[in-house]
């Protein structure tokens, strides 16, 4: 079935996120949709799937104008999607999850589900997938859920397939199993759309090439392009895909893991036998899939886990068993992985949440009593510092784009006497120029002599800022490699094979 | 800039959909006692021969219970004097006391992310502790009058602590766990006012003794009027939840937690402590209203010594959207209310139960304006 | 794991306490009446000492905490359900045994009147499940007996039809569900708020023309007549259990009906699959067609429409007048039976009869002249769910979504 979008603009208030986009894509096609975050990409493919109406616009398939009041139209018409964030319901078992919507049924509305097993193990089968239809999907690991979520398309006989960003979470080993899968789809006929601004993947796949900025089509690339062109063509100004650093000045071992055991609040053991160092002015990236024991791993660092052994220790200060306020006070900066979570207050101001960590501190605070003058100061100054782009300090968090918000929590975390620094994924969501920005800022605490913790579940990230990478696999470190090590090397250690 | 913003809040608060609002609970509160009004239904029996008599009686039906809630509430034009035409005044200044205490209360909670709705249990235990004190604590008026009152704050206090405990330990629901206190609480009060632990020795009934007089709030003005010195308690009870809520460090993490609870942990504020401190100071300002109850109006315990404040003050911190000024506003419209009941019910039978209805319709128009946008066909409020 | 060793140390709190009674436990002994007139075989009576009965219960649930806790320690495995069933067994029969020394304890009584006390609790705790089931949390099922009870009492009383009467409460619950809906789901309130003050808005109303309408002309407005009691041939005859079960009104067979029904609809159906789903993850409901917000209303409706069965229960079900507040918080015990039956409806069905069985208990008790204060009994359920959900249940999970209003962008 051919995919024809013709024209399609898409408004939210006052800002456009899709602006009269044009696309077309044939059977037995990968057209990749290339794009930064916010370029439009989802919304466009939100509007193809009935969740959003397009304002101008219209969609084709095999050349007639199709209007989907919402996805079970789209679904009806032969449009599937593998959604970036699943669409699974956790406590339901894999046949029931691949059934909703469209259920078999007996007699009068009666759940016929021997008939969703049979077809699950059909589809399962065909793909290679070895997948139980009975199975709850939250126990399930992520790579599989999103096979999961490929048979629930497959099952409605969909024609047209979407794949949101489907790589994210996956490892280097099952993003390769994907792309076959990808190509074994494309070969029997389907119309593939693949979201993505992973350049690598996009120069195995695609057949064609979208490039997204800012809600327009900026032109179409070849998959033989050069990844500089592709990032150029997508960022809108010439890109330097490398990051600066200079060689690590390094000092004394300041941050040591030994055996270093943790067990979650079900009982269940997330952490076995860690082990790690990180010098003065270094930088140590924990690269892995997510998912596996890396945020964990952080949260004894910051003293959020209650059970543990083993040794955690900075400055020759045992960190195990303080409370998290003591372990800041000792000189930890922690930059979280979800920031809105648990980084900031969305409701607060920019100024509020800058003493997040320090409200009942000299100077902010007096006695019992909040001292309104000298948090605005010091928001003002910092506002400055980080070119953080807001009306003013007193706009809310959630009112900022999401380098912003990293901004506030990097200006925050960084404004405390460092004595180490732990980030989560600090790039993650943001547009070129923001990762650039976060890059330097963790750079430039590393050459100021603090040792740098950085979680990486990227394997570019990993390897660019990275002066030496431990790679976790299951809740263990598999082990602590040069930056220079080559990725086929890294991906392997990521899934467990070497 | 500091005015605009003043002038941006005043608008985007929309005082109109709160004016609207009110006005549309009293119009359907005339509704209801115009249907349960005998001659009403009367009249409408012989409707199509004397239609006026209908009108009539409607008018008189309304008319008359909102006039009886004014003289009950706001000044008494019947009054033979000044002094006693004002004495209404006085009186809805003392039902607001207890409310407004207990709706500062529940404001910290909801401000907190904390849905405490034990404001009833809470009044409840600092009612108990108080009048325990007060009843039997024999001392001199400087020390039993101070210790009966901070004994009311400290029943509040335990027994809101005590939700706030069960859920930093163990993460148990506080909505759950606050309505379960308030019928625990009630049985509790039950059954010790059939004991000798406060149960008055010659009484049959569960009613205790009097307070001593030392432990008494004073009367403001002479014993024609039912306004005490708890008032201004609740006064300086206003001031202290704005400096809490708005300039104190606690506050801070108060507000920290209610917004986001994983992001003021990461921050290394101590949310156990904090769930401990809020659901405690909320529990203390519902126990001071016990306070007001059993030493400024009540004089003795009965089961009824909560009333109904329990559930005013959710409305009411609802309806103040929890804001302490909103709060003390909201409180002394609600206490006018009750003080408007009793002459309502007494002259004009109208049952003061349609309080409760008035005051749950308020909540719910204010908690949707797009509804009171459309019952009185206003623009919609352009946001700046 | 640390739910499940706060469970054992829960137990063994309550096992030391079971100790404790076993040591205080009186000397004389407690005589038990299993038999009924319609029995078809008849048991005899028989005595038990308190403290023979007093000593086996305090072994058993000592026993029983301390293998728990075994389990938690060292297999790191949570509390299996038939210990908590026997753990509670044993303390509940010590506890009767103790209270009832040297009276006799009817058993059919106990228990005939538990079910007509859990009645509206069950129907209300339905409302619950069919409500948070689908993402909506339902604080107001107070409201919605309430409204019940009142509304058939006053239609059924100017009707004299029971059956007109029942459909009004069923209209009544539903119009109070209907509120609860339009305001969580359309105008976005949080669905607490909105619940509570629903509950004073009820309550408010029937109070207002309860003074006004029922009691000025109490012959015309509120007189119903009230359901009677029918044996069901055979099974009324089982020993003990069909008295209870099967002796009873017409709103009793229909809340078996009612149960059956839900149970089969939320768990067999593609209905139920759909409700379900829009509980845990709208959204993802959303992606594949289903209408959220219709289902979301349609399901509060309908359990609105059982909890208001539930209130006629209150009135054409037992005492026939309405009451002034007559639902006494059953909502709120409801909404508790729900939690404790971890919105199942058959588990919620049972702690409703836990808590019917509480009641009347004090009741029961009375009625022997025993010293126990009432005001303990009927502190029981109540400071049961506070134990329940602080400690022997732990983090009970509801459906995901409950409390959440779904925004479609």
């Amino acid at each position: 079935m051919k995919l024809e979008l013709r024209g399609i603009t898409k408004r939210f208030g006052a800002m456009v996120a899709n602006d009269k986009v044009s696309l077309t894509v044939q059977p037995g096609e990968i057209h990749c949709l290339l794009g930064e975050n916010g370029a439009g990409k989802s919304t466009l493919m939100n509007v193809l799937y009935g969740l959003y109406q397009a304002d101008e616009g219209e969609i084709l398939l095999d050349d007639e104008v199709q209007k989907f009041a919402g996805p079970g139209e789209a679904m009806a018409a032969g449009i599937g999607m593998v959604h970036q964030h699943f669409m699974l319901i956790p406590v339901f078992t894999v046949a029931e999850n691949v059934i909703l919507g469209h259920e078999p049924t007996k007699f009068g509305g009666v759940l016929d589900l021997k008939q969703a097993r049979d077809k699950v193990r059909e589809l399962s089968n065909r793909f290679g997938f070895d997948i139980d239809p009975d199975a709850i999907v939250g126990e399930l690991p992520v790579g599989v859920q999103q096979r999961v979520e490929i048979i629930k398309a497959l099952i409605s006989d969909a024609k047209v397939l979407v794949f949101d960003e489907p790589t994210a979470v996956l490892t280097p080993q099952e993003t390769d199993e994907l792309m076959a899968i990808m190509k074994q789809l494309r070969q029997a006929g389907h119309a593939i759309v693949f979201i993505t601004h992973k350049l690598r993947e996009v120069k195995e796949v695609a057949d064609r090439i979208t490039v997204l900025r800012l809600g327009k089509v900026v032109g179409e690339a070849k998959p033989t392009d050069t990844a500089e062109q592709l990032a150029s063509m997508m960022v809108g100004r010439a890109v330097d895909l490398d990051v600066n650093k200079g060689a690590p000045k390094l000092g004394k071992k300041a941050f040591v893991v030994e055996g270093l055991n943790a067990w979650n609040e079900a009982g269940t053991q997330v952490l076995f036998d860690v082990s790690l160092d990180v010098h003065e002015g270094e930088i140590l990236v924990i690269a892995g899939v997510q998912g596996n024991g890396q945020t964990e791993l952080t949260e004894v660092i910051l003293g959020a886990h209650a059970r543990t052994t083993g040794k955690v220790s900075l400055d020759d200060q045992d960190l195990l068993g303080k409370s998290i306020k003591q372990i800041l006070d000792l000189g930890l900066g922690f930059v979280p992985e979800d920031r809105t979570q648990d980084g900031l207050v969305g409701e607060f101001t920019i100024a509020e949440n800058l003493i997040l960590d320090r409200s009942d501190r000299k100077p902010f605070a007096k006695g019992p009593s909040i001292q309104p003058k000298v948090v605005r100061e010091f928001a003002q100054e910092k506002l400055k510092q980080y070119d953080i782009r807001a009306q003013s300090i007193d706009s809310t968090a959630k009112q900022l784009s999401g380098g912003n918000q990293q901004k506030v929590v990097l200006a925050r975390e960084l404004s405390r006497d460092l004595r180490l620094l732990v980030a989560s994924q600090p790039t993650r969501g943001l547009d070129v120029g923001s990762i650039e920005f976060v890059h330097d800022q963790i750079i430039a605490a590393r050459d100021s002599g603090i040792p740098v913790v950085i979680v990486a579940t990227e394997l570019d990230e990993a390897t660019q800022l990275g002066d030496r990478i431990a790679v976790m696999y299951r809740g263990k470190i598999v082990g602590i490699v040069p930056a220079d090590t080559p990725r086929t090397v890294l991906g392997q250690m990521m899934a467990g094979v070497a | 800039m500091k005015n605009n913003r003043i002038v941006r809040e005043i608008l985007n608060t929309s005082a109109s959909t709160t004016v609207f609002a009110v006005l549309a609970s009293f119009i359907v509160g005339g509704v209801l006692i115009a249907v349960a009004n005998q001659d009403v239904q009367t009249a409408v029996g012989y409707f199509f021969n004397r239609p006026g008599d209908t009108f009539a009686a409607l008018w008189n039906a309304v008319s008359g219970a909102y006039a009886a809630m004014f003289r009950g509430a706001i000044y008494n034009y019947n009054a033979h004097d000044f002094a006693n035409g004002i004495s209404p005044i006085t009186d809805t200044l003392a039902f607001a006391t207890p409310i407004t205490l207990a709706g500062l209360g529940l404001a910290v909670a909801f401000r907190s992310g904390l849905f405490n709705i034990g404001a009833n249990g809470q009044i409840i235990f600092g009612a108990m502790l108080s009048g325990w004190v007060a009843i039997y604590v024999q001392a001199p008026v400087y020390v039993l009058f101070p210790l009966a009152v901070l004994a009311g704050l400290v029943g509040g206090a335990i027994w809101g602590g005590l939700v706030g405990l069960l859920k930093a330990t163990t993460g148990a629901n506080e909505v759950i766990v606050t309505i379960m206190f308030n019928y625990i609480a009630v049985y509790l009060l039950g059954y010790l006012l059939k004991t000798p632990v406060l149960k008055a020795p010659q009484s049959i009934n569960p009613v205790s003794l009097p307070v001593q007089n030392d432990a008494k709030f004073p009367l403001l003005f002479g014993s024609d009027y039912r306004l005490h010195a708890g008032f201004f308690v609740m006064l300086a009870a206003v001031a202290f939840v704005w400096w809490l809520l708005n300039r104190s460090t606690i506050g801070y993490q108060f507000r920290a937690l209610g917004h986001n609870p994983d992001a003021s942990k990461v921050a290394g504020i101590n949310i156990g402590m904090t769930y401990i401190l809020v659901m405690a100071i909320s529990g203390a300002l519902s126990g001071l209203a016990g306070a007001s109850q059993i030493l400024g109006t009540e004089r003795v315990l009965t089961t009824g010594v909560a009333a109904s404040y329990g559930i005013d003050a959710i409305t009411v911190a609802l309806l103040g959207r929890s804001k302490p000024l909103g709060v003390l506003a909201a409180g002394i419209l609600f206490g006018a209310l009750r003080a408007g009941a009793v002459t309502m019910q007494a002259n004009q039978n109208v049952p003061s139960e349609i309080v409760l209805v008035v005051q749950s319709l308020i909540v719910l128009f204010i908690a949707a304006p797009p509804l009171v946008r459309a019952m009185f066909r206003l623009p919609k409020v352009v946001k700046a | 794991m640390r739910q499940s060793r706060k469970a054992s140390i829960t137990m063994l709190a309550l096992a030391v306490f079971s100790f404790v009674l076993w040591a205080m436990a009186p000397a004389t002994a407690t005589t038990i009446k299993v038999a009924t007139d319609s029995d078809i075989i008849k048991l005899p009576d028989f005595n038990v000492s308190p403290m023979l009965v007093s000593a086996i219960s305090a072994i058993v649930m000592l026993g029983v905490a301390l293998f728990v806790g075994w389990l938690a320690v060292k297999k790191n495995r949570k509390a299996p359900r038939w210990a908590i069933v026997l753990f509670g067994l044993a303390f509940v029969v010590q506890a009767l045994v103790l209270l009832f020394s040297g009276k006799t304890m009817t058993i059919s009584d106990l228990l005939r009147g538990s079910l007509v006390l859990a009645v509206p609790l069950i129907f209300g705790s339905m409302a619950g499940v069919l409500s948070e089931r689908v993402g909506v949390v339902n604080i107001a099922i107070e409201g919605q007996l309430l409204a019940g009870a009142f509304t058939s009492a006053l239609i059924a009383s100017i009707t004299h039809s029971l059956w007109l009467g029942l459909v009004g409460a069923l209209i009544a619950g539903a119009a109070v569900s209907w509120i609860l809906a339009v305001f969580s789901i359309k105008y976005v309130v949080d669905q607490i708020i909105v619940g509570v003050v629903l509950n004073v808005l009820v309550i408010g109303l029937t109070s207002f023309f309860f003074s006004t309408v029922m009691q000025a002309n109490q012959s015309v407005f509120n007189s119903p007549p009230r359901f009677d009691s029918i044996a069901i041939p055979l099974l009324s005859q089982i020993p003990v259990l069909g008295p209870m079960l099967f002796t009873q009104t017409a709103i009793v067979y229909l809340m078996y009906v009612a149960l059956a029904a839900v149970y089969f609809f939320m768990f067999k159906t593609r209905w139920g699959l759909r409700v379900r789903a829009v509980g845990e993850y709208p959204l993802a409901a959303d992606t594949v067609g289903i209408k959220v917000y219709r289902t979301r209303y349609i399901s509060v409706v309908i359990g609105g429409a059982l909890a208001g069965l539930g209130g006629a229960a209150f009135t054409l079900g037992s005492v026939g007048a309405f009451g002034d507040k007559m639902t006494n918080g059953a909502g709120y015990i409801a909404l508790a039976a729900l939690i404790f039956g971890r919105w199942n409806p058959i588990l919620a069905a049972l702690a409703g009869l836990l808590f019917g069985f509480a009641q009347n208990l004090q009741y029961v008790l009375t009625a022997v002249g025993s010293p126990v204060p009432s005001e303990l009994l009927l502190m029981l359920p109540y400071a049961l769910t506070v134990v329940a959900v602080a400690g022997l249940v732990g983090k009970v999970t509801g459906p995901a979504s409950a409390g959440k209003p779904y925004i479609k962008s």
